[in-house]
């Protein structure tokens, strides 16, 4: 089963305009994505839907998968939207996975844990 | 301590209607209070059941996207035949689990292979843990996954999937061939099982939980 479409990537070049992401750019896999405003005329397509999806909080990986592009893509079409204050971003919190642990640990946050724990023994 | 390799798993058949939402319907929106993205990564060999593990305890059918490795100095060349040969594409699928009002928990069914190193940082940077999925035909399959993930120190239990037609290696021996330390947890789980995919994700967020109160026997 393959969800996603073998696209030449000349497409993907006319979609972001050769742009590849910065280094500095914000977006995790999981980064939630919020629309600030609606779609307006003469949007590029791409950001129009992606204005539609996260009229909802909706996952970067998430949006990737909605739109059929790769995720590097997607970022740089986020970044577009988010200099233009049309979308914002609510990031992972710190703590998870990351390297504070003198031993070189990555190791998340005990309350974010045990809030995780909790949940899947709901599931 | 070492972990107990005999803890019993048993697994359940799915009872009805705790299944995915059936492939082509929408998922479901996030309520609006959603603000923190969590990550687990469920890393092994092709058919090794990643797919299968991500789908029975997403509350969405497993969605597929793709990355694909982009380098700076290539998007400048004006050269298209040059850029299309540089370009490496690796699928990837995900699922969904809302915890709470606030977290949701994505899952990432990632290839072990080396070939897809570029995708891992990505995958891994920010996660909680990794889950690395064993077939006993094909152990060899997820040194590889194990090197890296013990050279990132990023914690992680193994899942022995169990196929009818494989090898029934006892866990201890699937241990010795990973050559782990003790402390790390080696399961038994079915990944069809909802039940036993839900097992596999609370052993390790308890492993997590006991290495970071910093009692990790
Ligand atoms: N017996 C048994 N079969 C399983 C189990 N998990 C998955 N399978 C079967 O193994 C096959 C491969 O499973 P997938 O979930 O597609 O494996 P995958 O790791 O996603 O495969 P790729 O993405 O192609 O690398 C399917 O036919 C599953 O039904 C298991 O726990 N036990
Ligand atoms: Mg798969």
């Amino acid at each position: 089963m393959r969800a996603i479409d073998r696209e030449s990537p000349d497409r993907l070049y006319t979609v972001t305009h050769g742009r590849v992401p910065g280094d500095d750019n914000p977006f995790d896999l999981v980064s939630l994505i919020v629309a600030e405003r609606d779609p307006a005329e003469g949007m590029q397509s791409e950001h129009v839907k992606i204005l539609t999806m996260c009229r909802t909080p909706m996952a970067l990986a998430e949006v990737s998968a909605g739109l059929r592009l790769p995720i590097s893509v997607v970022k740089v079409l986020l970044q577009d939207l988010l200099d233009t204050g049309g979308i914002t971003v609510r990031h992972p919190l710190p703590g998870a996975g990351r390297s504070d642990d003198p031993d070189g640990l990555h190791l998340p946050d005990r309350d974010v844990l045990k809030q995780v724990l909790l949940g899947l023994q709901r599931l | 301590m070492a972990y107990n390799d005999s803890d019993p798993q048993v697994p359940e058949a799915d009872p009805a209607g705790q299944l995915p939402a059936p492939a082509g319907q929408p998922p479901a929106p996030l309520p609006g209070s959603a603000h923190n993205g969590l990550k687990i990564v469920i890393v092994g060999g092709f058919g090794v059941g990643k797919t299968t593990m991500v789908g029975s305890v997403s509350e969405i059918s497993p969605l597929s996207t793709e990355e694909v490795m982009t380098q700076a100095s290539v998007g400048v060349d004006d050269d298209s035949h040059v850029r299309g040969k540089s370009t490496t594409t690796v699928a990837f699928d995900f699922g969904r689990i809302s915890l709470d009002s606030s977290n949701v928990l994505y899952l990432f069914g990632a290839p072990g292979q080396e070939r897809f190193w570029f995708l891992w940082d990505q995958l891994f940077a920010g996660s909680l843990g990794a889950v690395v999925l064993i077939d006993t035909r094909r152990m060899k399959d997820s040194w590889y996954a194990i090197d890296r993930l013990e050279h990132h120190r990023m914690p992680f239990v193994v899942a022995v999937n169990r196929f009818d037609d494989g090898p029934q290696p006892s866990l201890s021996k699937v241990r010795k061939a990973l050559a782990i330390s003790d402390q790390i947890p080696v399961v038994e789980c079915d990944a069809r099982v909802r039940e036993s995919s839900k097992q596999v994700l609370i052993t390790l967020v308890s492993y997590l939980t006991r290495l970071a109160s910093g009692r990790t026997g």
